[in-house]
């Protein structure tokens, strides 16, 4: 791994604390949207993967970020850009995220899929593999909705998105 | 492969490229506006939810060749997506047809037969694209076609089930998924069509060309038509070609309703 400099270090520790404005308890960093950082000087860039193309949320993580990172004092300027020439793909995601998605009641993408394109995710609440899917769709565009048979709850997952679709 | 800025330094290039992305565009923004316009309609709550969550990936698509077009000096990518006339956009006829008589807002009798089949002959058609411009000579729209391609995939595999239930389902679904494919399929040529520059987008390595992507097409279907209890007519376009600028009023009262907010103050931040 290179070696981290402090103030990349520093910009590190800011970003995260720029929460998901649609899933409170994961940060960009934790979702694998963070694709480059570059200091010089007191100027900050930071290079980010959208999940989803058409999410409404992309400004407000802009903003989000580069207002984050003006608080660092050293900070004169923050620039964040969305960029898509490395794909967003959900094995991104960290295992902190993932965790972090459970809290929120969001089962993490799938490690795998099945050979046909199927997968299958635990519940996020009691663990049972005992789900099934109710919509491949859901509430955002990164999430789709499941019900677990076990604990009778309903629940979402994060979709997973891959290069090999 | 070109950059933004090689692209922007050959001047037959570049013609060749702001065509291809105008019709990728705005295929993508009409159809979404169109697809939006079932928000509360759909058969049922979930498909609801699917369409809607289609629709706003679809018009991120859009936006992303919008983007595109205003790196390469085209203009505002907000002002090409709101500000163009009829006359100046490239959608195919068959996406800006209204989803059926009446209006959303009032008595909408709109056909859900009609939606699946144009959604998922073009949902196909748009796959056949996609997978051809992950190897465009253009960087920045092959880059764009690895990532609608994941989102496409869910797209797909949505309304090819609803499709393939729908035409072998009982009652009266067969029959109307049969006119829904007569009359999608009389206009879907314009879909396919990659207009009068189609031989210059070929010859520059952008895509593939019309008759190689339409044999793609043509197999695709063949294939998920076999087990059916139709048969898909030959595609015509009979309304005319969109890619050369030729279109319905259909296409006038869409974009005077969708860009009725962005038109009473064009310079507002959003």
């Amino acid at each position: 791994m290179p070696v981290m400099t402090t103030s990349e270090k520093a910009v590190r520790e800011k970003l995260a604390l720029v929460k998901d404005p649609e899933i409170d308890s994961v940060s960009v960093l934790d979702l694998g949207m963070v694709e480059q950082i570059t200091v010089e000087g007191s100027s900050v860039q930071v290079k980010m993967l959208p999940t989803f193309m058409g999410c409404p949320a992309l400004e407000i993580i802009k903003a989000n970020v580069e207002n984050k990172l003006l608080e660092l004092d050293w900070v004169k300027s923050a620039t964040a850009v969305f960029v898509y020439d490395s794909p967003w793909t959900s094995e991104r995601v960290t295992a902190e995220g993932r965790e972090r998605l459970k809290e929120f009641g969001i089962a993490p993408p799938p490690e795998k899929l099945d050979p046909d394109g199927a997968w299958h995710v635990d519940c996020p609440y009691c663990q049972s593999t005992y789900t099934t899917m109710d919509n491949i769709f859901g509430p955002t565009a990164c999430r789709s909705i499941l019900y677990c048979k076990q604990c009778k709850n309903p629940f979402e997952a994060m979709k997973p998105v891959s290069t090999m679709m | 492969m070109k950059s933004a800025q090689e692209a922007k330094a050959d001047q037959n290039y570049q013609a060749a490229l702001t065509e291809l992305l105008y019709q990728l565009a705005d295929d993508d923004f009409i159809i979404a506006f169109r697809g939006s316009e079932w928000l509360g309609l759909a058969p049922h709550i979930e498909e609801d939810v699917a369409f809607s969550s289609i629709n706003q990936d679809t018009m991120g698509h859009a936006a992303i060749y919008y983007q595109l077009l205003e790196d390469l000096g085209q203009g505002d990518a907000d002002a090409l997506a709101h500000g163009r006339e009829a006359s100046q956009r490239k959608n195919a006829v068959l996406l800006e047809e209204v989803n059926g008589p009446g209006h959303y807002l009032k008595k909408p009798l709109y056909d859900w037969a009609f939606a699946v089949v144009r959604h998922y002959f073009y949902a196909q058609a748009k796959k056949i694209r996609i997978e051809s411009l992950k190897n465009s000579s253009y960087q920045p729209l092959a880059d764009a076609a690895v990532k609608i391609n994941m989102e496409l995939y869910y797209h797909l595999l949505h309304w090819k089930t609803w499709f393939t239930q729908l035409a072998t389902a009982k009652g009266e679904a067969p029959e109307r998924m049969k006119n829904a494919i007569e009359k999608v399929s009389a206009d879907m040529g314009g879909v396919l069509a990659l207009g009068p520059k189609e031989e210059e987008m070929a010859a520059l390595g952008l895509i593939e060309s019309e008759e190689v992507l339409t044999q793609r097409w043509n197999r695709e279907m063949e294939k998920v038509f076999a087990p059916l209890p139709m048969s898909l007519p030959a595609v015509e376009m009979k309304r005319g070609d969109g890619r050369s600028g030729v279109h319905t009023s259909d296409l006038d009262s869409a974009l005077t309703t969708l860009s009725e907010v962005y038109k009473q103050d064009p310079v507002a931040s959003w």
